[in-house]
């Protein structure tokens, strides 16, 4: 490091990196609570910013910064939990932080002193809400024992007029379930019929059954406003008493004050309004949650790996001595050999089931990037997800977070319009970005779309005009050209600018996902939106093949991109000696021997079979001299020697011990192609 | 983004108001007395109000009868800001309308609290 460096510019860019660890374990955490090494992290972050910062003179760091610490030092004594609420308002403070060391002057300290009071509403206990009061005398009482909780039931009703006169009793309610555990009963005895019913008088009371660790004072404060016009009665309860008594009727109860808070509930713009909701799903969640904890084991990931490989051999042993049994012909042998294979394919699935992970864990972290996406460009914009149990396995799911990343940038920087021309094009000011995954056979589909503008066919061309990447005029279909914008080379001066800071284009995009065997396709409508979907194999490791021979040699192809077989009749063999085209069903399929390809000597077998392979809508044939069956494949990755080797995406071992090349069907696909244009073009010249 | 409209005759406690409120997200508008504050909630959607009582003009009380005189108005949280503390006052503020009272000098979280509370 540079001697003459500013030391504030040293401690600016040491807390940028701490900063950022911070929010990867916050996040992280908020999927594994339990996690000491995250819980640490995240205290170490924040002790270290509070120190150097008092060190480098950004006193309001540090101050600001120490009741971070404080509260974290409590959730790794085990004295709190790390919560989504808690997440949550250490992610503002994260966010506030940074901007406190990197733009002090444009920083609002009251955004500091509206953390640091919702910081101290989760954690405030009888002595720790006094300090609220005060914000300079923020020490929390140090070493202090988990609050203890006390069970209060409350009975309420509020005056007819309460609607009219502004209070929302459902914000109230909200408040209590933000004091602590909290289950809600609802009456509707008073609702009169429909014909004798003010639309906007109150007619509904409520039971309340509220643990929490706060004093009798905090209910009094949720209702400071309406005290004078309802009927409020607390009474503490011990917590046996209050469970058996009239919940019985709860679930119903609770149906009934979930629909019209879903319906009334203002739209939640920005603030805090989600955890409340969830804790009011949670009640109940989160007894069999901690009986889920305690039976669950952590593992690290290269032990699954190794175990995973070991699985590999063993389905590959496996094979073999099936092989020979059979030959035998001894019938013990072979019932073992039975035996043993339906025990192995059970292992290799159930192994495969561990290393599976719901791929909610990845789009967790997006709900994060697109909000701060959409505080970046100034646009609106709304994120749903669907289909968050889809199982993905884990090194899949690692690898795609960079690419869905891309995508998601892209769809809210590029795809979608800004509020203002949302409104011009009829669509309502917020954008809509919808992450999807789900599952299609043995792959995985994971789409995200938005409502924006759609892909312009015409400016992709221009660029792709101006960037050399096609022929000016080249007669290209719009699907041809919204492939385009995965071309390296293909980006705008904007992306490179502002947003995509790791200099990522959509090329490396492609690349990573064909790397795991994937595709990606594009799918838009001008003026309605885009929406690009990846296509992914189950599992990296083990794939379904189709064996096919060549000459003497065995090669498998992966049996998701096997579309049919047919036989290569000999007018077709003849006839398509210059072009190599195969009539499937009226639609014209080139086709490549691999013969010809491996440069395999000797003649053909005399019935030959095309093997049709395909990638999105994209066909080729593959001419083998037989094809043998489908064959569980271990895949081990080729040498590094080998690793360039083009056509070839890994190989397996046999029954036999013999070792058979993996085809790479989408490089195989994309020189059936070009020699489909080539043929093309050199026809077009002679014609 | 929620507009919260502040009608005080003291620019300085509009100002407070403004930067305290605007710091958590919230759009605010302000009017110097209750006549202008009238004004203001006719031509904009207020989604909470945040009143002094005694102003030029039209006060504080009056204020918020006209308002809660408007259909739209109806189940609008009124907060009144003021150094007023008297129970009887707030009793005749309770009557015409008003939904929460905090007492001057109030403190910025005092507000941001109430605007949570009314606002969600």
């Amino acid at each position: 490091m540079n001697e003459n460096a500013d030391p504030a510019d040293v401690f600016r860019q040491e807390s940028a990196e701490l900063l950022e660890q911070l929010e990867q374990a916050l996040l992280d955490l908020e999927q594994r609570p339990g996690d000491h090494d995250l819980i640490d992290t995240a205290f170490r972050a924040l002790h270290t910013i509070k120190g150097s910062g008092a060190m480098f003179g950004f006193e309001q760091v540090a101050a600001f910064t120490h009741e971070f610490e404080s509260a974290f030092d409590r959730v790794r004594k085990g004295e709190a939990a790390p919560d989504p609420e808690l997440i949550a308002v250490a992610l503002n403070a994260k966010d506030f932080i940074r901007a406190q060391i990197e733009r002090p002057e444009e920083t609002d300290a009251v955004i500091g002193v509206c953390i640091l009071a919702d910081l101290r509403k989760l954690f405030a206990d009888a002595e720790a809400r006094a300090p609220i009061e005060t914000p300079e005398s923020a020490a929390e009482p140090p070493g202090k024992p988990a609050a203890k909780t006390t069970t209060w039931r409350l009975g309420f009703r509020f005056n007819k007029d309460v609607l009219v006169n502004g209070s929302n009793p459902l914000l109230l309610l909200d408040e209590l379930r933000g004091l602590g555990d909290c289950r809600v009963t609802v009456h509707c005895d008073r609702v009169p019929p429909l014909g004798q019913m003010e639309p906007d008088a109150c007619y509904l009371e409520w039971d309340v059954v509220l643990t929490m660790a706060h004093p009798r004072s905090a209910i009094d404060d949720v209702f400071m406003f309406v005290a004078d016009d309802m009927e409020l009665k607390v009474e503490a309860v011990d917590e046996a008493s209050a469970i058996m008594a009239p919940e019985a009727a709860t679930p119903i109860a609770q149906a009934a004050v979930a629909a019209p808070e879903s319906a009334a509930a203002n739209p939640p713009t920005g603030a805090a309004p989600a955890p409340a909701h969830a804790e009011h799903a949670g009640a109940l969640a989160e007894t069999s949650a901690k009986h889920v904890e305690t039976s669950t084991i952590r593992v690290p990931a290269e032990r699954l790996d190794e175990m995973m490989d070991r699985v590999g051999e063993l389905v590959i042993a496996q094979a073999r001595l099936t092989q020979l049994a059979s030959k035998e012909g001894a019938g013990g042998a072979k019932g073992v050999a039975e035996e043993i294979e339906r025990l192995t394919s059970a292992l290799r699935d159930a192994m495969m089931g561990i290393r599976m992970v719901p791929i909610g864990s990845l789009f967790g972290r997006f709900r994060r990037l697109v909000h701060d996406l959409s505080r970046d460009l100034g646009k609106e914009i709304d994120l749903t997800t669907a289909g968050e149990e889809t199982e993905l396995d884990k090194t899949m799911i690692e690898r795609l977070a960079d690419p869905l990343v891309h995508i998601i940038r892209n769809a809210a920087d590029h795809g979608l319009e800004d509020a203002e021309a949302r409104r011009a094009a009829g669509k309502p000011p917020a954008g809509h970005i919808n992450l999807v995954a789900r599952h299609a056979g043995a792959e995985v589909l994971i789409s995200v779309s938005e409502d924006g503008r759609g892909l312009d066919a015409r400016r992709i061309r221009a660029k792709a005009e101006e960037n050399g990447l096609i022929a000016a005029g080249a007669a290209l279909a719009d699907a041809e050209l919204h492939q385009l914008i995965f071309l390296p080379g293909f980006s705008t001066a904007k992306e490179v600018s502002a947003l995509s800071g790791r200099g990522v284009g959509l090329d490396v995009v492609k690349r990573t996902i064909e790397g795991m065997r994937g595709s990606i396709d594009v799918a838009t409508r001008p003026g309605q939106g885009t929406e690009i979907t990846l296509r992914l194999p189950l599992t990296l490791a083990i794939i379904e093949g189709l064996l096919v021979r060549v000459a003497d040699a065995r090669y498998a192809i992966p049996l998701t991109a096997v579309e049919e077989c047919v036989e290569l009749s000999e007018a077709d063999a003849t006839r398509s000696k210059g072009r190599s085209f195969l009539n499937i069903r009226g639609e014209l399929v080139p086709f490549l021997r691999l013969r010809e390809l491996f440069d395999e000597p000797g003649e053909p077998d005399a019935h030959q079979k095309v093997v049709i392979v395909a990638v999105a809508d994209t066909r080729v044939g593959l001419v083998v001299d037989q094809i043998i069956g489908s064959h569980q494949t271990v895949i081990k990755s080729l040498s590094k020697l080998h690793a360039d080797v083009p056509s070839f995406s890994g190989a397996t071992i046999l029954g036999d011990g013999a070792v058979a090349l993996i085809l790479d069907v989408p490089h195989l696909i994309a020189l059936g192609q070009a020699r489909e244009t080539r043929m093309q073009s050199s026809t077009a010249e002679f014609a | 983004m929620k507009t919260i409209l502040a009608v005080d005759d003291s620019a300085s406690v509009r100002h407070m108001v403004k930067i305290t409120l605007s710091a958590a997200g919230y759009q605010v508008i302000e009017a110097g007395d209750g006549r202008e504050g009238l004004t203001q909630a006719k031509a904009n959607a207020v989604a909470m109000i945040v009143t002094d009582l005694n102003m030029p003009n039209m006060n504080g009380l009056e204020f918020i009868r006209e308002v809660r005189k408007l259909p739209p108005y109806r189940g609008v949280p009124i907060v009144f800001l003021t150094t007023e503390s008297d129970d009887g006052m707030k009793q005749q503020a309770k009557a015409a309308g008003a939904t929460g009272w905090i007492t001057k000098p109030f403190r910025q979280e005092q507000l941001l609290a109430a605007a949570k509370k009314f606002l969600g």
